[in-house]
């Protein structure tokens, strides 16, 4: 298949389809992943990639939810539980258990880190303007984590802020 | 056939700023006087003179000839050497450094400073007595044309030898320099020109004969042809003269920059750039060569260390034929022999590792080289007398490190002048000398480098210190802090104890960045200052950033990687010599020492195995003149790990400078081991507070053995 071809062919906006491949050419697309049965989602472009659960290396005296760190390709990358950060459910480990591994470029270095999620479920194509804000009401997740809301079906799907995801909060001994 | 000069621009700009640095240095020293010395000088600026007229810098060339008139005059003894000029000789180093760093930048530089020490310089040369034996302007080729009456004509004939375009010289360029002396006529001569297949592309064939109509003399026009004068034959005659035997001229000196480089490095040196490259041939005709950066840095290397890496590899290929012959038929019988093998493989590597990185090891000259320069001006800033006294220098530094030191260096250097020394009339008060001493000091202590800024001016003030932080809301009133504490108060943003703003320092920006580098670095900076008697910056930096010799030892589940540079030994306790004092606190006699056992599961809060200090092993480290012994289940292997930093992707953690990957692929943290102290201490700090308050624990878990 001449991908230049098919690219072509392709129609500038909308969804298309051919030979089964499916083509997205508006809005932004988000992963979507579950925190016990509440919907999550981040910018794919983040995501580095999807791994299964592996134990880590502990890191003395790091905050509860601050696994540990794994090596990835040589990197040491540290592993978040997203479930612990922000009390959602239980933290326990499974067979569906995967790591989220994002990437963020900050101002002058990318970082990455890895969030432990009970399971990854679908990629979510959003317009902008299906982004509804979060409401100001109590919950779990503290409101600078949160982008917004979109409704997919029956469902509402709660879209992180990977930057705010990603800054690590100064820990200390004691 | 012309080559491409352009390749040859960055060797120029890194030999024009290593001669700008001596000749800066030997300004500083000229102030005694000494022949030697201000030879020195002069062919320094004489190559970067010559060097800048090869690649047509007028503005370096010309600049610079104004220098080098002045320098001859001082060499020739034709002017006494003034304080005056010697300022006004480093204030031109400080132009010719401005044009040299315009030229690398490829930017326009600030004329008007150019100027301003040009004219001074002229001003100089023409206030003395002494005649000026060339005309000076900044502008030569207007001078040229404007004396045309008194012209003659020369014949010049120029046969170059075949290789002259592979030594970087172009035939086009020297014409062209001809063509500002005077009015040329060329007239090339093809005789020895070879038939069309047997020509070598980078040879050259032709000869010249070369009419020039100008006024210059005779050693201006072999000026021109001064770096060309060893590689071909040159006839010059004046045409009124009707002798046509001037025979080809004496070579007149040595080309000026073999010298120098031998006098900057006494040994010899080659270049190995750090970033590999395609080689010359290919480069050079078809296709521009890249703009070199500054980041584009290259290493002088001594031959000694690339003759050694030479060897090692020789016997790395050995091994490597003995090895591969082994396997070509392997039986059982030969495991012997592989396994020796195998040790020599290893030996090989091992040595090999070394000897590249010595290569980027540097002498910590590089970096204390500014600071004579930088003093002397301070003190003329300030009107304070002061004395550099530098020691260590030849301590070896890996290259990054040095690069990022330099900054931090200079900045408590100008701290120690501004804040440090006190001015005359106070020293002589409080019976000092009157001239005030910096010593910067660099050794080898363990797997560090450790650099100490010391001066003995009048320490720094406590109570200013606390009084600030009181202001800045840092502390309350109530807090007590020890001597360390208040020193590194220092260190937070915005903080300055100067009771003016000076040009120099005091504005409280810059303790902070220095601290923020230095941890960049993995080192750490350390205050000591007694009122009166001055104060100590002592700054530890690992020597390396890459690999570490570590202890493997586990804790619990965890395997943690000590530093085999900070082990002392490696015991399993024995019961009688385990001592409990001041209610929780162990220590292990070892042999005259008491040495503090800190538990590291308590430290870092994991589950371990043993709990029990008898059960346990005892790894007993050393830092920062303290020995503690660190209780860890087992000792695992020894081996090398390359260093990967918490902080790319994380965050520095305290009592861990970094993490390894495993030969199995797990993450390994490399204990701190002076963070480790630290930490203990802080802890045991908090426990005593606590314990002011609340009746002592009777039962600490770890010394629950020696009660029984």
């Amino acid at each position: 298949m001449d991908i230049q071809m098919l690219a072509e062919e392709v129609p500038v906006e909308g969804e298309y389809s051919l030979e089964g491949v499916d083509f997205i050419t508006s809005g932004e697309q988000y992963l979507t992943f579950l925190l016990a049965d509440e919907q999550y989602a981040v910018d794919i472009l983040c995501v580095e990639e999807i791994r299964s659960w592996e134990n880590p290396t502990r890191i003395p005296n790091s905050p509860c939810y601050i696994k540990g760190v794994i090596n990835m390709r040589g990197i040491i990358v540290p592993i978040v539980d997203l479930r612990m950060k922000f009390n959602i459910g239980e933290a326990v480990y499974c067979e569906t258990t995967v790591v989220i591994v994002l990437t963020v470029e900050t101002e002058d270095k990318t970082r990455t880190i890895g969030f432990v999620v009970d399971a990854v479920s679908d990629v979510l194509n959003v317009e902008a303007n299906e982004i509804k804000p979060a409401p100001v009401f109590g919950g779990c997740v503290p409101q600078s984590y949160l982008d917004g809301l979109v409704n997919v079906a029956e469902k509402v799907v709660t879209i992180l802020n990977v930057k705010t995801l990603q800054a690590v909060e100064k820990h200390q001994i004691n | 056939m012309s080559v491409d000069l352009s390749q040859f621009i960055p060797s120029f700009l890194e030999e024009s700023f290593e001669g700008l640095e001596l000749m800066e240095s030997s300004l500083l020293d000229l102030e005694q006087g000494d022949d030697e010395t201000i030879n020195s000088i002069f062919r320094a600026a004489h190559s970067i003179k010559g060097g800048a007229g090869t690649f047509g810098f007028n503005n370096v060339t010309e600049f610079t000839h104004l220098v080098e008139t002045l320098l001859d005059e001082m060499r020739d003894g034709r002017r006494k050497i003034e304080q005056d000029d010697v300022e006004l000789l480093l204030d031109s180093v400080d132009c010719m450094r401005l044009l040299i760093e315009s030229i690398r930048d490829e930017t326009e530089c600030e004329t008007s400073k150019i100027i301003e020490t040009s004219v001074l310089l002229e001003k100089t040369l023409a206030a003395d007595g002494v005649e000026v034996s060339e005309a000076i302007t900044i502008n030569s080729s207007d001078t040229v044309e404007s004396k045309t009456d008194d012209s003659s004509t020369w014949q010049i004939s120029f046969i170059p030898e075949h290789h002259l375009v592979q030594t970087g010289n172009d035939p086009l360029l020297l014409f062209n320099a001809l063509a500002d002396v005077g009015e040329v006529t060329i007239v090339a001569c093809a005789k020895d020109l070879p038939a069309l297949n047997d020509i070598d592309a980078e040879e050259i064939y032709l000869s010249w004969n070369i009419t020039l109509q100008s006024s210059a003399e005779e050693d201006d026009i072999k000026e021109v042809f001064e770096w060309v004068e060893d590689e071909c034959e040159l006839i010059i005659t004046k045409e009124e003269l009707s002798n046509g035997d001037l025979s080809i001229p004496e070579l007149l000196t040595e080309p000026a920059s073999l010298e120098e480089a031998d006098s900057i490095v006494p040994t010899p040196t080659i270049e190995v750039p750090v970033q590999p490259t395609s080689s010359p041939s290919a480069t050079n005709t078809d296709k521009p060569v890249s703009k070199a950066k500054t980041e584009l840095g290259s290493i002088r290397v001594g031959v000694d260390k690339v003759d050694s890496l030479i060897n090692l590899v020789g016997e790395l290929v050995i091994t490597q034929s003995m090895l591969s012959e082994l396997g070509n038929d392997f039986d059982l019988s030969k495991v012997e022999r592989l396994n020796s093998g195998l040790e020599q493989l290893l030996q090989n590597t091992k040595e090999l590792q070394e000897s590249v990185m010595r290569i980027r090891m540097l002498p910590i000259s590089f970096a204390f080289n500014r600071f004579p320069r930088l003093v002397h001006d301070l003190s003329k800033k300030t009107g304070k007398e002061v004395e550099l006294i530098l020691k260590g220098e030849q301590t070896e530094l890996d290259k990054t490190v040095m690069e990022q030191i330099g900054d931090p260096l200079v900045h408590l250097v100008r701290n120690a002048v501004d804040h440090g020394i006190e001015s005359a009339e106070v020293r002589i008060a409080n019976g000092k000398p009157k001239k005030g001493t910096i010593m910067l000091d660099a050794y080898h202590q363990g797997g560090s480098i450790v650099i100490e800024i010391k001066d003995d001016g009048g320490g720094i003030d406590r109570e200013a210190v606390f009084n600030k932080a009181l202001e800045k809301g840092i502390v309350d009133e109530k807090t007590v802090l020890t001597d360390a504490q208040t020193f590194d108060l220092l260190f937070e943003p915005g903080f300055s104890t100067a009771k003016e703003v000076s040009d120099i320092s005091g504005r409280g920006v810059g303790m902070d960045v220095v601290k923020k580098n230095i941890q960049a670095l993995g080192g750490r900076i350390q205050v000591i200052s007694e009122p009166g008697k001055g104060s100590t910056f002592r700054v530890n930096l690992p020597l390396t950033l890459a690999i570490l010799d570590g202890q493997l030892v586990q804790v619990g589940t965890e395997t943690y990687i000590i530093p085999l540079i900070t082990i002392v030994e490696s015991l399993q306790p024995q019961k009688e010599l385990i001592n409990r004092v001041s209610g929780d606190m162990v220590l292990y006699r070892l042999r005259e020492d008491n040495v503090p056992v800190i538990p590291i599961y308590q430290l870092f809060n994991i589950p371990c195995e043993f709990d029990n200090i008898e059960n346990s092993l005892l790894v007993v480290v050393e830092a920062d003149g303290q020995k503690i012994g660190l209780m860890v289940d087992d000792l695992l292997a020894q081996q090398q790990v390359v260093i990967k930093s918490l902080n790319d992707n994380y965050q520095q953690v305290d009592g861990i400078s970094g993490a390894t990957i495993l030969g199995d692929g797990s993450v390994a943290m490399i204990l701190d081991v002076p963070g480790i102290i630290t930490m203990a201490l802080a802890q045991a700090q908090l426990n005593q507070q606590n314990r002011s308050r609340l009746q002592p624990k009777i039962t600490q878990s770890i010394s629950e053995g020696v009660n029984s």
